[in-house]
């Protein structure tokens, strides 16, 4: 076999071919920026890395991409044209964790619990259940006595209508955030309307396209969510008919939602590029264009909105990666079945005040360390959370 | 139930080939450990409609294990026993539903953490097995063609990035008649080396008419009565409340081709339930034609190990914006050509690996020509790697170059550089055939999100 050819990962243990991830994107940084490599802590444009001030204040954003990308279409030089927010307008304000390892399970349901719980969840990804373990909303909430309006999670599909709280004895529904599923109230709206006649055109999810999990719980209905963001159902039909995907209906809905009740704790979970499971290459393109995009966007609108201006640490990172080419177990870029260190590998931006720009962060953390950073920077400590603080930017 | 308790009696619902199998291995079945065994039952249940080279593989690994000493087959297995099941697995059972007892293992193995044990236990089992197979005796190199970008007229999309490392890009192919000749080489093949299911075409449109050829021609538009009897017993199951994606794939694993419009016929049935498999084990080949032509191909690689295929991927239809979707304006909307073309490049990549991955891959040959228009390229070991041709060729004497056709000036071609020989087939086993948390559920998604059924 050719050495060019050759699949240097399947080669390497899991951790080397994560160290090896990890190095490709540091190298890409270092070459983007032109600085030099060094140490655990990276300093992306010497002596350019610096906090900004740190308010009194803070708020969460945490943005997270239920779809998994690779750095193939992303960090490497192929894919650096899809992600032009990220790279020049994100990537030099944040702390950028290159190495990211999530060694839960690779559903997207699951793993955006695990992040939200700080636990590797082990529920079955297609099951509508809530979490075992408390959530994020639920410790910001009980320890900082905060009300229902200041926690919001705005998510693509009905599967993850129960994130918002767990089934942990003395957290739960009492705690729990508001939960919108965007396209779930567009299908209502629709149905109420003379265009019924569509609302089976929006797809709930890319990993079980046929079957819409049946909604249980506590998420918000047509009506509250009209009422609370003082937002006419024709006027939120009307919008989302401007709309080209359901990310950017979610978009919109957070920033309705941002501005109506500024949250201290938005998470938004964002899925196009998810589409990938179809097989259409092209299309998974199209998300990862789309989703830099959005990213921008919601940075951008943070930054416009007085409430959130100055005092907010947003949040990216994806919640898994996906398949290698090489790895026969899979089909490349289509599905993140295979569990190898690639699909498993992933990245982590942070920004705002307090946290170092043009940083990067090579040392391995887990996506179970996002929540306990969250607490750290808001106040709470989630007891039962099993990640650990990043140090680096909490 | 534990292997070591199966009984003969059990297997009376197996198809006869592979109820004779199970018997005679019986004593061979019940030593081997639960974590494995089923997954080795689920290959030989449906033994009477694998193909020639999978039925190999089955026969070869029965008789090497029937062969081994007790300790032998112990050292063998040890990492599967290492595995800790559930009760609930124990008392499946998995003798009469082994893909059933497949997704919950896989299930239970991500949510206690041993799916990356499983992964290597499977990889060390094959690997060992493999080692000891014969090796496959090739009367002629694999070919592997992708015939991409049909209809588009203009294109400023850089074809063939990921190949160009390790062909010759041909940068003024004289289109003419070229898929005729491609295809013409396909069946000359198929006559010169007759192999059962040796050589195929796959169309992502209505098939070439190809008149007394022995290739297998499998084709969406061919196909298309079964997607819609597939979609309508998925609608029906839905409305009668199926519990979930596992349920859904237990019902499409147990759907034969006599019920969705394919032949019930003997003679038909490896093919029959091969193409039912792409619908039903595949995501996104029922909307997506360019999908299905790079699964399809994906599948006859790792399941036929064919010596021929011609994958012509022809244009998806487009996916619609939401708010085109919801405007109910244009049901019919036109085929996405450039997004088409952009999927196939990817999938000709692909294509191009999975044919890397079989035995004999330092031989073979692959092409993949931009339909219509003058850009090809070449991986062969008669053709130099990472190199770009500005010279005028036609499309029988880059065949030629390739050593499929005799040249004009009848010499034939040397060899110029060395083709990878295999990339890693271990992970490619049926013991990993489903262990994991996606379930492949086929997404018709109604039928009517993407206008037509291109």
């Amino acid at each position: 076999m050719s050495s060019s050819l050759r699949p240097k990962v399947s080669h390497l243990s899991p951790r080397e071919v994560s160290e090896a991830v990890s190095c490709n994107r540091r190298e890409f940084l270092r070459v983007m920026t032109g600085a030099t490599a060094a140490g655990t802590l990276l300093e992306l444009v010497p002596g350019k890395a610096f906090a900004s001030p740190r308010p009194l204040k803070r708020k969460v954003v945490v943005v997270t991409f239920g779809g998994g990308c690779r750095d193939e279409e992303t960090f490497m030089p192929g894919g650096q044209e899809n992600i032009p927010h990220l790279l020049k307008e994100l990537i030099p304000q944040s702390t950028f964790f290159t190495r990211v390892i999530n060694r839960g399970i690779l559903g997207h349901y699951v793993a955006t619990a695990s992040l939200a719980t700080g636990v590797y969840e082990t529920f079955d990804n297609f099951a509508a259940v809530a979490p075992d373990h408390p959530t994020v909303f639920e410790y910001f909430r009980k320890d900082l006595k905060r009300p229902f309006y200041d926690a919001w999670v705005v998510a693509p599909a009905n599967g993850f209508n129960r994130i918002g709280g767990s089934n942990a004895r003395s957290f739960g529904p009492e705690y729990a955030a508001n939960v919108i599923l965007p396209k779930r109230l567009l299908k209502e709206a629709l149905s109420s309307t003379k265009d019924a006649r569509y609302t089976h055109l929006l797809v709930d999810n890319y990993e079980t396209p046929l079957l819409v999990p049946v909604v249980r719980g506590n998420q918000m209905d047509l009506h509250r969510f009209s009422d609370l963001l003082k937002l006419s159902v024709n006027d939120f039909v009307a919008h989302a008919m401007t709309l080209s995907s359901a990310d950017e209906l979610s978009v919109y809905v957070a920033r309705q939602v941002m501005r109506q009740f500024a949250p201290s704790l938005l998470w938004i979970t964002l899925h196009d590029m998810d589409v990938a499971h179809a097989g259409s290459y092209s299309l998974y393109v199209d998300g990862i264009q789309r989703t830099d995009r959005l990213c921008g966007q919601i940075w951008r609108e943070i930054q416009s909105q007085p409430e959130y201006a100055g005092k907010t640490t947003m949040f990216i990172l994806p919640d898994f990666g996906r398949d290698s080419d090489l790895d026969s177990g899979g089909n490349g870029f289509q599905h993140h079945r295979t569990g190898d260190a690639l699909s498993r590998t992933t990245w982590l931006m942070a920004l705002g005040p307090g946290i170092r720009q043009n940083t990067v962060v090579d040392r391995p953390v887990q996506p179970v360390d996002l929540t306990p950073t969250v607490g750290a920077l808001l106040g709470f400590t989630p007891t039962m959370g099993s990640g650990r603080p990043l140090k680096e930017v909490s | 139930m534990l292997p070591s308790q199966i009984e003969a009696r059990q297997f009376k619902d197996y198809l006869p080939q592979a109820r004779q199998m199970a018997v005679d291995h019986i004593e061979l079945l019940r030593q081997l450990p639960l974590a494995f065994v089923p997954l080795l039952l689920q290959q030989i249940e449906q033994y009477d409609w694998k193909f020639p080279a999978e039925r190999r593989e089955i026969d070869h690994q029965l008789s090497y294990l029937s062969s081994r000493s007790k300790d032998q087959i112990s050292r063998l297995v040890s990492s599967f026993n290492q595995l800790k099941l559930s009760p609930h697995l124990e008392r499946f059972d998995w003798v009469n539903s082994p893909g059933s007892f497949s997704q919950d293992l896989s299930a239970y193995l991500w949510a206690t953490h041993q799916i990356d044990a499983f992964r290597a236990a499977a990889e060390k089992f094959v690997e060992q097995v493999n080692a000891s197979m014969p090796p496959e005796r090739l009367p002629a190199p694999r070919l592997g063609i992708a015939v991409i970008g049909k209809g588009v007229k203009e294109n400023s999309y850089p074809l063939f990035r990921k190949l160009r490392p390790y062909g010759t890009y041909f940068t003024r192919v004289n289109p003419s008649n070229g898929l005729r000749i491609l295809l013409q080489a396909a069946v000359a093949r198929a006559k010169a080396h007759p192999i059962p299911f040796g050589h195929w075409y796959i169309d992502g449109g209505p098939a070439e008419t190809i008149p007394n050829s022995s290739l297998v021609s499998i084709s969406y538009s061919a196909l298309e009565p079964v997607r819609t009897a597939l979609l309508k017993k998925i609608t029906k199951a839905i409305k009668e409340g199926i519990g979930g994606p596992e349920a859904l794939t237990s019902m499409l694993f147990k759907i034969r081709p006599e019920q969705i419009g394919l032949s019930g016929k003997p003679q038909d049935e490896v093919l029959g339930h091969f193409e039912t498999s792409i619908f039903t084990q595949g995501q996104g080949t029922q909307i997506f034609s360019t999908t299905f032509v790079q699964w399809t191909a994906r599948e006859l690689w790792r399941r036929a190990h064919p010596l021929t295929i011609l994958a012509r991927f022809t244009p998806r239809q487009r996916q619609r914006p939401m708010n085109e979707l919801l405007s109910g304006k244009d049901l019919n909307p036109e085929p996405d050509l450039m997004g088409s073309l952009i999927d196939a490049d990817m999938g000709a990549f692909l294509t191009w690996i999975d044919q890397q991955r079989l035995a004999g891959a330092k031989q073979a040959s692959f092409l993949v020509w931009f339909e219509d228009h003058s850009e090809a390229l070449v991986v062969s070991p008669f053709l130099p790697r990472n190199t770009e041709s500005d010279s005028p060729v036609d499309m029988k004497s880059l065949l030629a170059q390739m050593g499929l056709m005799v040249a004009r000036n009848g010499k034939p071609p040397q060899v110029r550089s060395t083709q990878s020989a295999s990339l890693h087939p271990g992970r490619d086993n049926y013991v990993l055939d489903g262990i994991d948390n996606n379930v492949d559920t086929v997404d018709f998604l109604n039928g009517a999100d993407y206008g037509d059924s291109t």
